[in-house]
Parts: C-alpha cells; sequence; structure tokens
C-alpha cells in the first residue's frame, strides 16, 4: 500500500486524532489489512503515539496486522452448522487450501477463519466467500466453490 | 468564612475502627495510608494516574446497611465512611486474585510474599507463565512519566501483552529502563531485550507491502 493512499485518507478525517479508528478501518478495508508503516503513518500525522495505534489495531477484530489473502473464507461452525456437517466442510477447506482457521495461504489467494453464526441456520452448513453465502454444503461442493475465486 | 471552607473539604471516615482525617478528592488508599493502614496493591504508583486493574486493594464499604467492595486506590472518601481493609471477605478474594496471578508469574517475589500473607497456594491454578500480570506501571510510567510511549498493551483479554515499539525503543530506553524495577514480575526485561534483539536485527522488518 502506498503512503499517498494512507494520506488520502487521512486528509479526508483532516488529519483528528478522534477518527483514529476510522481511519484505520478505512486503511483496513482499501488494503485488506494494516502494514506497519502505515500505521506509522497514521501515528505521525494523527499525533497519536505508536504504542496507542498499535493497542487498537491488535484490540478489535476488524483490524489486521498480518497480510490477508484476495478472499476471505468463513466456515460457520455454529451449532446448527456443525450438527449438519461443518466440521466436513471446514476439513475439506483445509485441505483444499492447505491453511487452518486464522492463517493465510502463501500465495496470499485465501485466507480462512471460523465464524460461530451467520444468521442463517437453515441454510447449513454455511459457508462465506468474500461476502457471498454458499448454502447447504457438502465436501465436494466445497471445493467446487473455492475454484471459482482466484 | 475561611475556617468554614476548610471544614467544608475536611473529610472524616472511619478506616478498621479508627478515625481518619482526609482531604476531599483523596482516595481510601490515600487515606489510609496516611494514617499508617497498609492495603496491599500491584497496580498502584504514587506519580501515576489511579488505574484500578489488578484489584488486590479490594475494601469493604458499609453502604445503606450492607456492605460493598470497592478498589481502594480509585474509590474517593466521603463523610463518614465506614472501610474495612482485612474482612472474611476481602481476605478471601485477595487469596483468590493471588493465586491467579501466581498462575501467571509463580517466581514473583512480591507476589509470593503477599502470597504467604493471605494464604495463597501458587499451584491451586495450572501454570500459564507469561512472567507479566498486566499491571500496565510500566506502560503507565512510560507515557505519564516519560512521555516517551516506547510500551504499550497490544491484543485483549487473555491474550493481552506488552510490547516496545523498536523504533522507539531503541533510541530511548537504553539510557532510561526507569520502568525495570517497578515490575512486580521481573518480565520487563525479557520484553525490552527481546524488542531490542528484534530492532537491532532489521529495522525495516514488516514495512515492505505488497504492490
Amino acid at each position: 500500500m502506498d503512503i499517498e493512499r494512507v494520506d488520502r485518507i487521512i486528509d479526508k478525517h483532516r488529519g483528528e486524532a478522534r477518527a483514529l479508528i476510522q481511519i484505520l478501518l478505512e486503511i483496513q478495508s482499501d488494503n485488506r489489512w494494516l502494514p506497519k508503516e502505515a500505521l506509522t503513518r497514521v501515528s505521525e500525522r494523527l499525533q497519536v503515539p505508536m504504542t496507542r495505534v498499535q493497542h487498537i489495531a491488535t484490540f478489535y477484530k476488524a483490524f489486521s496486522t498480518v497480510p490477508k489473502g484476495r478472499h476471505e473464507v468463513h466456515v460457520c461452525m455454529g451449532t446448527a452448522c456443525h450438527v449438519r456437517g461443518a466440521q466436513r466442510v471446514l476439513d475439506k477447506v483445509q485441505d483444499a487450501t492447505g491453511i487452518q482457521p486464522g492463517e493465510t495461504d502463501s500465495d496470499l489467494r485465501f485466507s480462512l477463519e471460523i465464524v460461530n453464526c451467520l444468521g442463517c441456520c437453515a441454510l447449513g452448513p454455511v459457508m462465506e466467500i468474500d461476502g457471498k453465502t454458499h448454502g447447504r454444503m457438502s465436501p465436494a461442493a466445497t471445493v467446487e466453490a473455492l475454484n471459482d475465486y482466484e | 468564612m475561611d475556617e468554614g471552607m476548610k471544614n467544608m473539604s475536611k473529610i472524616l471516615l472511619k478506616i478498621d475502627g479508627k478515625d481518619v482525617e482526609a482531604r476531599e478528592g483523596m482516595t481510601i488508599l490515600e487515606a489510609a495510608q496516611s494514617a499508617g493502614i497498609d492495603i496491599p496493591t500491584l497496580c498502584h504508583h504514587e506519580k501515576l494516574e489511579p488505574y484500578g486493574a489488578c484489584r488486590l486493594c479490594n475494601v469493604e464499604v458499609e453502604m445503606r446497611g450492607g456492605t460493598k467492595l470497592v478498589a481502594a486506590c480509585l474509590y474517593p472518601v466521603e463523610q463518614q465512611l465506614t472501610v474495612r481493609t482485612r474482612s472474611e471477605k476481602v481476605d478471601r478474594i485477595r487469596k483468590m486474585i493471588l493465586q491467579l496471578l501466581l498462575a501467571h508469574a509463580p517466581n514473583s517475589r512480591e507476589l509470593q510474599r503477599l502470597g504467604n500473607e493471605y494464604g495463597a497456594d501458587k499451584d491451586r491454578f495450572e501454570k500459564e507463565s507469561s512472567f507479566c500480570i498486566n499491571c500496565g506501571l510500566c506502560v503507565r510510567y512510560c507515557a505519564e512519566v516519560k512521555k516517551l510511549n516506547a510500551v504499550g498493551f497490544v491484543s485483549r483479554g487473555a491474550t493481552r501483552e506488552i510490547s516496545f515499539v523498536p523504533e522507539i525503543a531503541a533510541r530511548e530506553c537504553d539510557q532510561c529502563k526507569e520502568c525495570f524495577p517497578l515490575c512486580p514480575t521481573e518480565a520487563l526485561q525479557a520484553a525490552y531485550v527481546l524488542a531490542e534483539a528484534l530492532a537491532s536485527f532489521s529495522p525495516s522488518f514488516g514495512l515492505e507491502s505488497k504492490a
């Protein structure tokens, strides 16, 4: 991520320290993660200590301080999905992508997370890729769905 | 008039049956200390803002016919307040807190001393040695007194820990190190050495981002 993009986001909030979280959120959605140089820039321009920026960037789950893949895969492990075989879906996703929940593959293609409920239990087991819901998954359908994302 | 003003800000309270005179705005802890009554603390430091993290300074306060547990380092004194710094309930809670903290820092001499006093069993909980009890003394001292912000907290909840900012630590910590003796567990040194090693290893580590 280049520093001009970070600067543009900071300028939009007139460099106000109170907009810290909003600025971090925008950088996160722009870049998928928060590189250290971006955090340093935010700290300098907002006159907020780096320790505080770090504390906030590591506190909220919405932020990531490690690179994230191009596609976010969420496998629901809620009760309803669990009894409908979410574990087998998750195993298959782990097999196909080679990563564990919380990890990102080395090609930065996928980041995998488990979630506890996506709110559509009738569609279980549910998997979400980049916000798109894939319902009634079977292990085979899982691999097919993943193949649609490069 | 002057005399009246003085009386206004003078507060009389009872700590462990002893009459104590305090000024308005003082905390129970400060009032107790001025009267020579000892309340154990871990996260308190007179140069720093009260924090209320360790909860070891829990005391019982009589209120509306019952009692309430409050953190002495945060609770402001009130007129005619009755405080008990030792009671069965208070001791039980301090013992539990110490047992939980000892699971994180079993070798801390400060914790062992207090543990003995309150009969805490250091093996009560499975060891989870983080060597840090998140009292925040180093973090707050660096921010409030030194205004350097070289050390801060990262992450949250059970995984929260202190972390030095390598760029600032490399520049400032060598000639300061004032936070070291504050640490009740002696954990800080290890964390600092680690950060120093990282900073000298590669100052630009993690800076390269992909296009």
